[in-house]
């Protein structure tokens, strides 16, 4: 574990793309020795190996437990490899939680060393949360729009009506209630769904 | 009286019913709290939800508040176990190429004699076995240790202990990555029902009264928002005498089986419920008392005696000062807040805040409020007695 040379840092991340990403965020943030690790068989012990003075890792991993044993020293009164990081109160932890990372860093390492890298990696994360809220309400909006169409089609079967006309029932009804659209299209669709 | 709402975080297991079922079936309503329940990827990742502020409380590991006041892992910041959610519910299962060879040499599978099968595990593996453990600060961890230790296998050099999250025990087994795993409900059921593994013991044939998972909170909250957290406390103990009642079950099932909650089927979810568990792919039963324990015998006490037995393991195990972690260990279990906020309701609790840990063969009656709790079997498989040291 160097003091002044380059911080070596080991990125944990099965999608290729995504390692490659925070990859470029860092070195457009500093000089650092970087290390990507896509397997995450036997996890613990790959990262003992590397003996890096940062770990970054996703915080919806479910490996990042397999971190943990890092925390208990291979023998008795031996130094841990890697510690929790920054007890040092400054927000970045949280941060970094808030941001969908989780930051190992190396006991005694010095904050103003680490903050760069925790900066970088706190945006590129900040970028794939909102790249990931987006996905989740393209298809959200995808479903309803099934979902209403359905109920659609079965107002113009049931009432003889236009589609327009049927669009108009439902949007009613939600008014009506104090729903949204979807939500009324839903119903209608599971109570026909138990009704046979 | 105004609804406050709770974030509450929790890992997806067949043990974080007590707070599910406290938000399901209106036991937090009728405290004026409603809790927002945010499933967590990993243990260490709802630590630190539960450290920086993002949750209110946790459903939590045990060893994990002391680990933390041992600077075990985590972020230096205090945690407090409120009350026990939930005693017992591990199972310990081995892959079926170990199982068959367990067969071999004779092995029945009886599912209660921690000595038998502890010895025919250790007479069947050749080489260092390799056990999946769902975090290296859990009960899991410690109910192998003191197993195998106390069976004579030298630990931890002659065991490879492994972290692997429960949802992922059953692949790591079929990926003969382990050769064995301790898990908790309903992940063993499921490496059954996959068919990648069968069932050894469950590990209440180890210690019959182990406390599993904890409520628990920062200890600074625990100060600050005594209110809040008395009606936490008292919504989750009236859930856990819920669940307790044998007609409770199948709808408990039914509730936490949804995609929100632990998305597996509520069949396999029953097992550990009613104890009726399937430890083999050929469907072997065998029933189990006290297979997972959410209420009698006081069991949502946090016992400053169960903390420090905790405390000792660790150290011992870290090479720390095993008193000085004892002390630290005792002060995360506060049997004096869970006391404060059942206080007046008809829980009945003991007296004692500290006792033997492993001296009860059979139900006991102790002295408590109305003097009518009976404390059951806690006896460990060797039949060791622990006893506190604090004074």
């Amino acid at each position: 574990m160097s003091s002044s040379a380059q911080l070596s840092i080991a990125i944990v991340e099965t999608d290729r793309e995504r390692a490659l990403l925070i990859e470029q965020s860092l070195r457009d943030a500093g000089e650092f020795t970087i290390h990507l690790v896509s397997d995450i068989t036997g996890l613990a012990r790959r990262i003992q190996a590397l003996n890096p003075d940062v770990v970054l890792i996703d915080l919806e991993s479910p490996s990042r437990d397999t971190l943990e044993e890092l925390a208990l020293a291979s023998g008795p009164m031996e130094r841990p490899v890697a510690m929790f990081v920054d007890r040092s109160g400054d927000g970045l932890t949280d941060a970094a939680i808030e941001a969908g990372v989780s930051a190992y860093v190396v006991d005694g390492l010095k904050p103003q060393r680490v903050k760069p890298v925790l900066d970088a990696a706190i945006a590129r994360f900040r970028m794939f949360q909102r790249m990931r809220t987006e996905l989740a309400e393209t298809k959200r909006a995808l479903e309803e729009r099934k979902v209403i169409d359905r109920a659609k089609g079965m107002l113009m079967k049931a009432r003889g009506v236009g589609e327009d006309e049927a669009y108009a029932l439902l949007r009613k009804a939600a008014m009506d209630q104090g729903k949204r659209v979807a939500d009324v299209a839903q119903a209608l669709v599971t109570a026909a769904g138990l009704l046979g | 009286m105004k609804t406050t709402t709770l974030s509450v975080g929790f890992i997806p297991l067949t043990d974080s019913a007590p707070l599910i079922l406290a938000q399901e079936m209106g036991y937090a309503a009728e405290e004026g709290i409603a809790l927002d329940l945010k499933r967590a990827p990993s243990w260490s990742s709802l630590r630190d939800m539960l450290s920086f502020g993002r949750v209110d409380a946790a459903h939590m590991l045990s060893p994990l508040p002391v680990a933390a006041a041992l600077g075990l892992g985590g972020a230096g910041v205090a945690l407090s176990a409120v009350s026990v959610l939930s005693v017992n519910g591990n199972v310990i299962g081995v892959s079926n190429a170990l199982a068959e060879k367990l067969r071999a040499q004779g092995h029945d599978f009886g599912f209660e004699d921690a000595r038998a099968a502890g010895a025919a595990l250790i007479a069947a593996s050749d080489e260092t076995l390799r056990i999946g453990v769902p975090f290296p600060f859990s009960m899991h961890a410690e109910l192998l240790y003191y197993w195998l230790s106390a069976l004579g296998l030298s630990v931890p050099d002659a065991l490879q202990v492994r972290t692997v999250p429960p949802p992922l025990m059953a692949d790591a087994i079929e990926a003969g990555e382990i050769d064995a795993f301790c898990v908790g409900e309903p992940w063993g059921s499921m490496a059954v029902e996959n068919g990648v593994g069968a069932l050894l013991l469950p590990g209440t044939a180890i210690w019959s009264f182990a406390p599993e998972k904890v409520l628990a909170v920062r200890s600074d909250w625990a100060e600050t928002e005594q209110s809040l957290l008395g009606r936490l406390i008292r919504a989750t103990w009236r859930a856990g005498r819920w669940l307790a009642e044998p007609d409770s079950r199948s709808l408990a099932s039914e509730i936490l089986s949804r995609p929100d909650y632990l998305g597996v089927p509520a069949e396999v979810l029953d097992r550990a419920l009613t104890g009726r568990m399937v430890i083999s792919a050929q469907g072997e039963e065998r029933q189990v008392p006290r297979m997972l324990e959410f209420h009698s015998g006081a069991a949502t006490f946090p016992w400053r005696s169960q903390a420090e037995w905790i405390g000792r393991q660790l150290a011992a195990r870290a090479g720390l000062d095993p008193d000085a972690a004892a002390r630290a260990a005792r002060a995360t279990f506060r049997s004096d807040l869970h006391r404060a906020a059942l206080a007046g309701t008809s829980a009945d609790l003991p007296g004692a805040s500290s006792k033997l840990e492993g001296s009860l063969s059979t139900r006991m009656p102790v002295a408590s409020e109305s003097g009518k709790l009976f404390l059951g079997p806690d006896r460990f498989f060797d039949g060791r007695i622990f006893e506190p040291r604090e004074t």
